[in-house]
């Protein structure tokens, strides 16, 4: 039998509803591979008991010849972006550490109704604000890649959610949440050769998840393939009446609607795209995933996406913007860190608190985001960024008359190692540059494998899709996922 | 668009980060070249269009006017750095 740690979602909830083996084993053998790869730093808390508990519901509902609930006996990671009740959530920042919510998010209630159990809190990227989890407060999440050349350089599993990432990659989890702002779930998916895919904004809810940049924010599952995704996906979604942008829609039957035939679909290949400094290899990709496409009905058309090149400098004025109001509520008061020296005053008090607590890229995004919004700038850049915001969503809106779906790299490059590219902020914000204009229309967008590059490191391909066609983009991703044969998986060194 | 320290100092002031002088000499630069990453918006003809409020259309609900919560006093407090009769407290600000 194969190990219970290489299954993903749906063999797991099948091995579990068809009896080959108990919710309880599969959570012990995923409590162990967690206890057993601190070296990743992919957990900040581990939460087994939770895991033991979801599974043993799962167990004894079996027993008791009950209908299992869609989820039930799958142990999954959490991203510590999403507040869970009674375990302490602090967004790997060090101004909410000691923070234990005394509720649950409404994400992370929604899987636990639907039957899973949490391995632990997931580590990432300081408030989700980086590309490479080399922002989190409690050190970097280290990919369980390493390239084929034999050196064994530490790789970035990529940001926001790189404990996600690196943690689904190395079979310590068979799924994780993921949220997605410019391209958080997307890019380090591609990084580690897994699925992700972040829905619609508003699918999923954003009440108890801590706040980024509210416009954007949307939470979205991280795992094996396209089916577990949308198990995930799935069981994350819904109406919640607690989140002003929530839609009030059905969740529709994404697993069951399933179908990786293209037939009278048209695929659109964006040029603006195509970037100068791109890998060629990144380039032959593209080329084969069109191949894959066609081959599975579609048809090929070129489009023009003209606002492209203006869709980043956008995001970092509207998403610092976002950031620097809504994390305003960190003032040493309410919860989290408090400086206070002696004979310190109130505004000295905040001021020290928020220095004291937040990361140099978290405190850059602020101050751009402060700058933007101050009087006398507030419409030479915030306004001006949401008119081209519009000008974005309006290229998508015109490229749906001619596509259902858009094929793009996920990313500009393969993962990257630690260190090479923190020192520059430009640079880093760079990688997000095929996934952010999508976030900013608020279109569902997942990353699938499609290969790897010379040096043995996955390669991620992008769907994208019109408002609400989450099976349309969940499709086209299995189209390519079928024809990939994608079964790369790092060695365990950890 | 160069930023100087004193632009620095003023903004993290409005931002309510305390910064050294030696922080305010890193961000200077760097806050500049992100500046000038993003005036390139400045070159797109954006007459005539409306600034975007929502990316999915969808309309803010009304609920009705009743009390949905409350009577949740310690919960509220449970992660306060000092919390003193039920309040959260703060350094006193009324002379």
């Amino acid at each position: 039998m194969t190990e219970l740690t290489d299954l993903g979602i749906a063999a797991i909830r099948n091995g579990v509803r068809d009896g080959d083996f108990s919710a309880r084993e599969v959570a012990e053998a995923f409590n162990a591979a967690v206890a057993a790869a601190k070296p990743l730093n992919a957990f900040l808390v581990e939460t087994p008991d939770h895991a033991l508990a979801a599974a043993d519901a799962a167990d004894t509902a079996r027993a008791a010849g009950e209908t299992l609930k869609p989820m039930a006996g799958v142990p999954i990671g959490m991203k510590d972006l999403f507040c869970t009740k009674g375990v302490a959530t602090t967004a790997s920042s060090h101004i909410l550490e000691g923070f234990t919510p005394e509720y649950e998010s409404t994400v992370s209630q929604n899987l636990w109704n639907a039957g899973a159990g949490m391995l632990g809190k997931l580590n990432m990227d300081q408030f989700a604000m980086g590309s490479s989890n080399e922002t989190s407060y409690f050190g970097n999440v280290v990919s369980p890649w390493r390239r084929s050349d034999g050196g064994n350089a530490d790789l970035a599993p990529g940001g926001s959610s790189g404990g996600s990432s690196a943690a689904v990659a190395a079979r310590i989890a068979p799924g994780a949440t993921g949220t997605d702002t410019g391209g958080s779930i997307r890019q380090p998916a591609a990084f580690v050769g897994i699925s992700g895919i972040k829905p619609t904004y508003g699918r999923c809810s954003r009440w108890g998840t801590i706040a980024f940049a509210s416009s954007l924010d949307q939470a979205g599952p991280m795992a094996r393939d396209v089916r577990d995704c949308a198990i995930m996906l799935e069981a994350m979604a819904g109406f919640d009446a607690k989140d002003a942008t929530s839609l009030d829609l059905p969740v529709p039957q994404w697993e069951a609607q399933l179908n990786a035939s293209l037939k009278g679909k048209r695929v659109g290949i964006p040029k603006e795209y195509r970037v100068d400094g791109m890998p060629t290899e990144i380039e032959a990709l593209w080329q084969q995933g069109i191949a894959w496409l066609k081959d599975a009905g579609a048809e090929i058309v070129d489009v023009s996406l003209p606002h492209t090149k203006y869709a980043l400098p956008a995001y970092y004025i509207i998403a610092p913007a976002e950031a620097s109001s809504n994390l305003a509520r960190y003032d040493g008061v309410r919860y989290g860190l408090r400086d206070l020296p002696d004979g310190a005053n109130l505004q000295e008090m905040y001021a020290k608190t928020r220095a004291e607590g937040f990361g140099d890229e978290v405190k850059r995004r602020i101050l751009i985001g402060t700058y933007v919004l101050s009087a006398g700038f507030y419409d030479a850049y915030y306004t001006q960024a949401q008119k081209v915001r519009t000008l974005i969503a309006r290229d998508f809106q015109r490229a749906w008359e001619a596509c259902d779906v858009l094929l793009t790299p996920t990313a500009p490059s393969a993962a990257f190692a630690l260190d090479e590219k923190s020192a520059d902020p430009l640079a880093m914000y760079l990688n997000d540059v095929f996934t952010v204009p999508s976030s900013l229309a608020g279109l569902p967008a997942m990353s699938v494998p499609g290969g790897l590059d010379a040096a043995g490191l996955p390669l991620g391909l992008q769907i994208i899709g019109k408002p609400l066609d989450e099976q349309g983009v969940l499709n086209a991703a299995l189209a390519i996922e079928e024809r990939a044969g994608f079964t790369a998986r790092p060695g365990k060194w950890w | 668009m160069s930023v100087d320290t004193a632009t620095v100092r003023r903004i993290a002031g409005l931002a309510r980060i305390a910064i050294t002088d030696e922080e305010a000499a890193r961000l200077a630069p760097e806050l500049g070249n992100i500046l000038d990453f993003i005036e390139q918006l400045g070159e797109v003809d954006t007459a005539g269009i409306a600034p975007m409020t929502a990316v999915i259309p969808n309309h803010l609900r009304l609920r009705d006017d009743v009390v949905t919560d409350g009577g949740i006093r310690d919960r509220v407090l449970a992660n306060a750095p000092q919390a003193e009769h039920g309040f959260f407290t703060v350094p006193k600000v009324i002379e």
